[in-house]
């Protein structure tokens, strides 16, 4: 029987708020830890009925961090749901409009989750260790410059897709609108200020990050490493790609799994339910749910940037695939499973869809008129997946003949690395955590790195200026008295 | 001690929207932080529960606080913030009339958990598993908040001051909320802050006097860029909404989908709208009328209570019997691949 939980409660978002419980064996050793999910909305359900033309603006709503990733899903799926192929200037312009979101996103999750830890140091004052310290370590100059990426994003998101949070433009066939060549010139523009902007955080990385010894070490430490399954998806070059391709699956070695269509995903990927949280747990079908293990026997994987250039051969753009080798020469080849390594391969996937978006704005047919196609077939059934920042991303849609909403499936991004976040923050607070050990901020600190690295929607709310889960944690006797309580 | 104001923003069942666009307001945000104190603000800062429940009784000046009721737990924080609040504003749609979660009250949570955990079709739970409020697992003890059987507002949980309307509210409406907060210009308890027009009166497009013989549904056309997209067939609800948001959605070729709520003066958003599609039907017989609009629009109640369900005069479908709940059909199996 365990004698102690500590338990974490970080307040933050996936549907909801999230609560890590580790439980203590009597002699003070890690036993078991759970990160609970707290809510459901039940989208799924809800969603039946309506008008399948709703469904991009509907589900947006799932998430106001990455509306981006469900609209597009959505629009995906009603695509094949009503048969309809999209002009090639539709495809392009959703793309770009997916990669500015991308670029936008990552640059938020890198400077205000991820860049506190490495910049400052795990171990810094907390009151320290958030954005305005990182601001206060390398300068103002770098304050702007993420500042200016992030409001050029949006204000590009709101000039395509009409609004900056929850944007309503894709629909099956296409999108609502295109445009004009003063809009193209300017997304260009601002398309190549963000590669200059990737580059210079991929420097900034090398040196703060790389350059010491001892951070080098602790993302290579065996707390923050699980030999999982790894998922993403990828063109026909096998280069990762946000917005289509096939789905492909490489195994703890590195070699490929699956790789398919992402119509077929049910013959891949079958979830598991938990009585003790709302959230479900996919998992590769073929394996099988074995538990919170990892290895190749276990049917855990990951949908993360790390596990998008773990699944791919390569970035298929020029810039970025030479950061790739970099990465993967780094770190002793592929695939890398050091979860925090992602957020090198999240500045990596930065700099691609920076690249991209030049590309796709400089494209001949970006302004072309024709961006629509209307549907002529009876709509039934539809699949559209995209890479979401944090996975994956699944809809799935059946309707009547009218167009109505029958039945809806959806896997969502982070739900894919939910089990592997349970994963992580087992392992690592069983390496920080042993017998005898004062239960310290730090500590936590470091706990809480692990299930960061993931950047999951739990922590869209920590996207924000200090980019701090508040944590407490209770160190309980057996009859529930308060021992200790460690609070920030 | 400073002699700011106290600031406290909480979300409960949303999507993180709102947080997002209060970050939209780029540089003001340091204007709000120069103004306030932000005493609590999970996304931003450490204050835990505990610390809120040792306030006393309204120790917080504003609070706004977005997201609908649906868990226990939603329900404790919005009493709680109440309670530690001289003024509480129902931030966003969520809060103000349930939003798109809102309707989840189409359905009960038994058909939520058996959809999502049961019957979908990745879902490998043949025990059928679902979550516990309260669970052993491998001897420890777990607890969830319960869920509850429908989504409320804030306004039916407890007393709110005022509301901001949208989904979310675009980041220069915050910031008009926030001058009159600052400048005590604020209007009297109860009022919504934002506009009294409608989403039509920001409209660009041209409005004649065109009348149709039947609504289009939006993937069957290509709606011209220029002209009402009402008087083009197609249902934008632009008519029965609060404008505030610079009608975004028509401009790039989209029918608004009401997400700012009901305008001043509108008690139910969709008899508005019921009433903004009689007026362009070109038509005098009430059962040619009532054939359009059915035929147009197959989902009446999603359509026009998109956003206003929870808040709005039905609230709920489970009210009605289940007879008459054609518009809901079950899931029909689907066969495994």
């Amino acid at each position: 029987m365990t004698t102690q939980r500590i338990s974490i409660d970080p307040i933050t978002r996936l549907e909801g708020h999230g609560k890590i419980d580790i439980f203590l064996t009597p002699k003070g050793d890690v036993a078991d830890a759970y990160l609970q999910v707290p809510e459901l909305r039940g989208f799924e359900r809800f969603c039946v009925g309506r008008l399948a033309e709703d469904m991009p603006n509907l589900t947006a709503r799932i998430c106001g961090v990455c509306p981006e990733a469900h609209h597009i899903a959505s629009a995906k799926a009603l695509d094949a749901l009503f048969h309809v192929d999209p002009p090639p200037t539709a495809k392009k312009l959703r793309e770009m409009f997916y990669c500015i979101f991308f670029a936008t996103d990552h640059t938020t999750h890198f400077y205000a989750l991820g860049a506190p830890d490495f910049i400052l140091g795990p171990d810094a004052p907390p009151e320290q260790r958030n954005i305005l310290g990182v601001i206060q370590k390398v300068g103002m100059d770098i304050a702007g410059r993420v500042l200016k990426m992030r409001r050029d994003g949006h204000n590009l998101i709101e000039m395509i897709g009409g609004r900056k949070v929850h944007p309503n433009w894709a629909l099956p066939g296409g999108v609502s609108r295109g445009i004009n060549e003063e809009q193209r010139k300017e997304i260009e523009a601002l398309g190549r200020d963000a590669i200059e902007f990737a580059q210079f955080s991929l420097n900034l990385f090398r040196e703060q990050v790389l350059g010491n010894r001892a951070y080098l070490q602790l993302i290579t430490s065996e707390a923050y490493t699980h030999r999982t399954y790894n998922m993403g998806t990828v063109d026909g070059n096998n280069c990762v790609n946000f917005y289509d391709g096939l789905i492909r699956v490489v195994g703890p070695d590195g070699r490929e799994h699956a790789k398919y269509p992402a119509r077929d995903y049910r013959e891949y990927v079958a979830e598991h339910v938990e009585p003790w949280t709302y959230l479900k747990f996919p998992f590769l079908k073929k394996i099988g749910w074995k538990g919170f293990v990892d290895g190749e026997d276990s049917g855990l994987y990951k949908a993360t940037p790390l596990s998008r250039l773990n699944a791919a051969d390569g970035m298929a753009t020029s810039l970025a695939q030479k950061e790739y080798e970099r990465m993967y020469d780094a770190l002793g080849g592929k695939p890398i499973h050091h979860t925090l390594a992602t957020h090198w391969a999240r500045l990596i996937e930065l700099l691609y869809a920076a690249e991209r978006w030049v590309e796709l704005a400089t494209d001949a047919e970006i302004t072309g008129t024709e961006y629509r196609a209307l549907p002529t077939a009876t709509p039934d059934e539809g699949i559209g997946c995209v890479e979401a920042p944090r996975g994956t991303l699944t809809h799935h849609y059946w309707s009547d003949e009218r167009g109505v909403i029958t039945r809806v499936n959806l896997i969502v991004g982070t739900t894919n690395n939910y089990a592997p976040i349970n994963l992580s923050i087992k392992d690592a607070a069983r390496a920080l955590i042993r017998r005898g050990t004062a239960v310290s901020e730090g500590l936590l600190n470091r706990i809480e790195m692990a299930f960061r690295a993931y950047d999951p929607c739990l922590g869209c709310a920590t996207h924000y200026l200090p980019g701090q889960m508040p944590l407490t944690v209770v160190l309980r006797a057996p009859d529930g008295r308060v021992l200790k309580t460690i609070g920030r | 001690m400073s002699s700011k104001g106290k600031l406290a923003i909480y979300w409960a069942a949303s999507c993180g929207g709102c947080e997002i666009s209060i970050l939209a307001l780029n540089e003001k945000i340091l204007d709000v932080a120069n103004a306030f104190d932000i005493v609590f603000c999970p996304c931003i800062m450490d204050t835990k529960v505990r610390d809120v429940e040792r306030w006393p009784d309204q120790y917080v000046d504003v609070c706004l606080f977005n997201g609908g009721i649906r868990t226990s737990e939603q329900e404790y924080m919005a009493q709680l913030l109440r309670a530690k609040s001289k003024v509480l504003v129902a931030f966003g749609s969520c809060a103000t009339e349930g939003c798109i979660p809102g309707l989840a009250n189409l359905t009960k949570r038994q058909e939520i958990f058996e959809t999502v955990y049961c019957e979908t079709p990745s879902t490998d739970n043949r025990a059928r598993v679902l979550p516990l409020p309260e669970v052993q697992c491998d001897g420890n003890h777990l607890s969830l908040p319960v869920f509850y059987d429908m989504v409320r507002t804030l306004g039916q949980t407890v007393k709110v001051d005022y509301a901001l309307p949208g989904c979310p509210p675009e980041a220069p409406r915050i910031w008009d909320a926030v001058v009159a907060i600052l400048e005590g210009k604020l209007p009297a308890p109860g009022s919504v802050l934002g506009a009294t027009t409608t989403c039509c009166d920001e409209c660009p497009r041209t409005r004649t006097e065109k009348t149709i013989k039947e609504f289009k549904r939006l993937w069957q056309v290509a709606p011209d860029p220029n002209t009402c997209l009402l008087e083009q067939g197609l249902v934008c609800c632009g008519p029965a909404t609060r404008a505030g948001c610079g009608a975004r959605c028509p401009q790039v070729n989209s029918p608004c989908i009401g997400c700012y709520g009901p305008n001043a003066g509108v008690e139910d958003f969709g008899a508005r709208m019921i009433a903004a599609l009689a007026s362009v039907i070109d038509s005098q017989d009430p059962e040619e009328i009532d054939r359009i609009v059915r035929e147009g629009v197959p989902d009446p109640v999603g359509t026009f209570y998109r956003f206003s369900l929870a808040g709005g005069l039905l609230r709920r479908a489970a009210l009605v019997p289940d007879a008459e709940r054609h518009e809901l059909p079950l899931p029909s199996p689907i066969p495994q691949p």
